[in-house]
């Protein structure tokens, strides 16, 4: 034996070394373990992993600035957001263009509300501009057709941008008029050769013909009619756009530097923004500051949803324990009927029971009406026991308890009772016999039920809501309001990945303190 | 044999041709009472003349924005006409998610032949939203723990020493912080000037701070009721219609105070990238259920005030009982006095701005 063990590796039967042929068997194994939980990993990855990662990464995303105003955002590069001026009229031309793009492809409003949530009002500035900005288009449009009719033809601008040249004689207009395509046939209704022109695609004209001198080479090599249409126009003597007045005639709100430093604070394609928004801190120009104290709420909130979730899971302990040792400990056909008691709130719905607590708790309820009756309380100092912190606290305590008591009653069930019968036999009081010998065998149910209703409380949403009037309410009701009502769904997402990055920390946590494997669900 | 299956063959023909011709369509609204006035007044008429359409309804209206922008980001919109409020309709519309909508065209010119445009008249508010009913933020009291006096005005509920005890209020800047510069003496033409200042959103702050701990603060419609006809609160806000439940349908010693009642409107909006057959039906839906006679019909159902101007004189008595519900309605002019207009435009430049002070105030 021993000298086979000195001549090399040992082998398998076929020739192959043992530690080898072992690794494969296992591989396979594995494999065709992996196969058999593949349809469940697949499910869960693509609906429910995906659209979470999905939705954290909103927190984080910030391309909106730079896709609806790509111009702006390269021409604003050259202005000093911490001086005193508004940029100037390169950045308005720029601006010109991407905001009648914009406003025809209706993307101008969501900039706009995107903005609004940094710096609040920048929403109807861009409203009520991408109801005016048409005009300069227009006007552009009637000195372009005042000069010859046939700018107006949609057939002629098709021509035109076909070639290859139109790029290199008229860029600008070649934007527009891309971008105008791609409408066109995005919606399919009609030809683009037959469309409306969008009034921008003038307005893109005027400036390449005169903020530049245009290739005189490309201008030729344009198809006919280009070369002839763009000369005469040259020869007209156009006068450029003022982009600068006319955006400030249609709102002033141009006007405010505070809504040029949002732009280009929020113009680079990723931001910490949402992140610091939801630690109660803003992006100035002066860099990162601190909100007016009258503004910071989400810290404070996320500190009430974690000691209000472990005060919770506490009373779920306090209360559930005796109950999973009654249970564990009662003749069987008794806990079956205390076992009904503790399941039947599962089975009634949570609004049911939330309102059930509003009837007992408030002022003219049941249990105030018990107390003054007793004489306990007087009629005019009846106790504030909902919209408070006291009543999530007990609502929650009540919904969440069955979640603790399953648990530690499973466990508890495979405690053999001869232990403790042990230890008292020899000589421990019934609470040392409790304490040193049952407890330590039930703290694994203990470590499930915590974590369970613990990250269940923390999450939660209808209930607090309901009961926890304006000092009982939790994080997540911030993350609902934010997803359907205020749609920043990036500040939500920011705020969900704090409580998730928050749940991941304190699970570690505790982790290392019981250590997971302490940990029973039945 | 042969026969069989020539008879299979035929049935599962005429299946599909039934099927094809069949049209379903998915509403969304807010459920409850509201919802089935819809029903009753809109959809099954509409359904009676046109068998072959069908409509299911869906409750999301109140994630209808959020719903629609993940549908629309998915590409697989499932929704055919949407119940919103205005400040909703404002921003679906802004986004390109709602369809924009020729009034005089595609909707029914009143009776008398007044145009579409001038027939709704200031309840348009947007070139998406079909208006259909005007309902109104109000208060209501218990008329047992008011004294002799019941109050006429909404400064009333900030008085403590003339009417002591809890007050309900929504948990939300929105009327309050108008109701609260109100009382503190601005007029209500100068409410959104000043509340666009720092000094104006402290101010109103300062004044709901001598009832704040007098206040109870409510999420869902139907809390005020129940907190008032518990006697839980002296006075509530709510909806309009949630209060006529209450004192009509209910007798519940409850009584209306109209005093700077805050108008809203809610109404249809058209998802935007129907395919066309199904737009088709649903424009001539639209044009049905908004016409002067379907608006008014509504009305017997619940008591939120008919868009049109021309339904006004239209409005009966609640379905099924001898209650007019003319007396009942935010627009009728015995309650219109005075009104608060609240202005959608400015909330939704100022919402998230005000809804963090508001917050982090409530929570001080």
């Amino acid at each position: 034996m021993s000298d086979i063990t000195q001549d090399g590796p040992m082998l398998a039967a076929d020739g192959t070394p043992l530690k080898k042929s072992l690794a494969r068997a296992l591989r396979r194994q594995k494999i065709r373990a992996l196969m058999l939980i593949a349809p469940l990993l697949i499910f869960v990855l693509v609906t429910f992993i995906a659209p979470i990662a999905d939705m954290l990464f909103r927190s984080v995303e910030n391309q909106i600035v730079r896709d609806t105003l790509p111009r702006t955002v390269v021409a604003l590069k050259d202005w000093n957001p911490d001086g005193e001026e508004i940029p100037g009229e390169a950045v308005f031309q720029a601006l010109n263009l991407d905001f009648q793009i914009a406003a025809e492809e209706k993307n101008h409003t969501k900039l706009g509300s995107r903005l609004n949530y940094e710096s609040p009002g920048i929403s109807s500035v861009f409203r009520s501009t991408g109801r005016g900005a048409d005009k300069i288009g227009k006007d552009a449009e009637k000195t372009f057709t005042g000069i010859d009719p046939r700018w107006k033809d949609p057939a002629i601008w098709a021509g035109i941008f076909a070639s290859p040249e139109a790029e290199t004689a008229l860029p600008r207009s070649a934007r527009a008029y891309e971008a105008f395509a791609k409408s066109v046939r995005a919606e399919g209704k009609k030809e683009v050769a037959k469309a409306k022109l969008w009034p921008v695609v003038f307005s893109a004209l005027l400036d390449d013909l005169t903020l530049a001198q245009p290739d005189a080479a490309a201008v030729a090599a344009l198809p006919a009619p280009g070369p002839e249409l763009v000369n005469a126009a040259l020869a007209a003597g156009l006068q450029p756009i003022d982009a600068k007045q006319a955006f400030l005639e249609i709102n002033d709100g141009w006007s405010k530097l505070d809504l040029w430093q949002t732009i280009s604070a929020y113009s680079p394609p990723y931001t910490a923004g949402y992140f610091l928004n939801a630690a109660d801190f803003e992006q100035t120009s002066h860099g990162i500051e601190a909100r007016p104290p009258s503004e910071r709420i989400y810290l404070k909130l996320f500190w009430r949803t974690l000691w209000m979730s472990m005060t919770i899971t506490a009373c779920c302990i306090l209360l559930g324990y005796p109950v999973a040792w009654l249970l564990a400990n009662l003749r069987a056909s008794t806990a079956n009927v205390l076992m009904i008691l503790v399941l039947l709130p599962f089975w009634t719905s949570l609004l049911v029971r939330t309102s059930a607590w509003k009837v007992l708790l408030q002022q003219q309820g049941v249990i105030n009406d018990l107390l003054v009756w007793m004489g306990l309380v007087s009629d005019g100092n009846r106790l504030v026991m909902i919209n408070n912190q006291f009543g999530t606290i007990i609502a929650m305590t009540h919904i969440l308890l069955p979640f603790m008591i399953l648990p530690l009653y499973s466990v508890m069930k495979t405690v053999p009772p001869s232990y403790v019968r042990a230890a008292k036999s020899l000589g421990a009081t019934p609470w040392t016999a409790f304490w040193r010998v049952y407890f330590p065998q039930s703290i694994p149910g203990i470590g499930a039920g915590s974590i369970l209703c613990f990250i269940l409380a923390i999450g939660y949403y209808i209930t607090p809501e309901l009961v926890g009037g304006t000092e009982g309410v939790f994080i997540s009701r911030y993350i609902a309001y934010h997803i359907s009502t205020s749609l920043n769904w990036g500040l939500a997402a920011a705020l969900g990945t704090i409580l998730l990055a928050a749940v991941l920390l304190l699970y570690y946590v505790y982790d290392k303190i019981v250590g997971i494997d302490n940990v029973k669900l039945g | 044999m042969k026969l069989t299956s020539i008879l299979l063959a035929s049935s599962a023909l005429t299946l599909a041709a039934g099927a094809a011709s069949a049209i379903d369509l998915t509403f969304v609204s807010w459920g409850g009472a509201y919802q089935n006035s819809q029903l009753k007044a809109y959809a099954e008429p509409y359904m009676a003349e046109h068998p072959d359409v069908h409509i299911a309804w869906d409750e999301s209206s109140a994630e209808a924005v959020a719903k629609l922008r993940a549908m629309n980001e998915a590409g697989n919109v499932t929704w055919d006409l949407v119940d919103v409020t205005v400040s909703d309709s404002i921003r679906l519309c802004d986004e390109g998610l709602a369809r924009e909508i020729d009034f005089d065209t595609e909707l029914a010119a009143a009776p008398d032949g007044t145009s579409a445009t001038d027939d709704f008249g200031a309840t348009l508010i947007n070139d998406c939203f079909v208006p259909q009913i005007v309902y109104s933020t109000t208060f209501g009291y218990r008329t047992d723990l008011v004294g002799d006096t019941p109050p006429t005005s909404v400064c009333d509920i900030f008085d403590l020493q003339k009417y002591p005890g809890k007050r309900s209020l929504q948990k939300r800047p929105i009327d309050n912080m108008e109701w609260a510069l109100y009382c503190d003496g601005v007029a209500e033409e100068d409410i959104y000037n000043v509340l666009g200042t720092d000094e104006g959103v402290d101010r109103a702050l300062k004044k709901l701070d001598t009832i704040k701990d007098q206040v109870v603060w409510w999420t869902a419609g139907a809390e005020t009721p129940q907190l008032l006809a518990d006697g839980e609160v002296v006075f509530g806000s709510t909806f309009n219609g949630r209060l006529f439940s209450a004192i009509v349908e209910q007798n519940q010693p409850i009584a209306m105070l109209w005093d700077m009642q805050s108008y809203d409107i809610d109404g249809w909006i058209v998802p935007t990238g129907l395919d066309a057959e199904k737009e088709a039906v649903v424009m001539d839906f639209l044009k049905f259920a908004t016409d002067t006679q379907r608006l008014a019909d509504q009305a017997k159902y619940i008591s939120y005030g008919p868009a049109r101007a021309s339904s006004a004189p239209l409005v009966g008595k609640l379905d099924g009982t001898d209650i007019d519900m003319a007396p009942h309605m935010p627009t009728d002019p015995a309650n219109a006095t005075n009104v608060h207009r609240y202005d959608y435009t400015w909330w939704a430049d100022h919402r998230d701005d005000l809804d963090a002070k508001f917050q982090a105030w409530l929570a001080q």
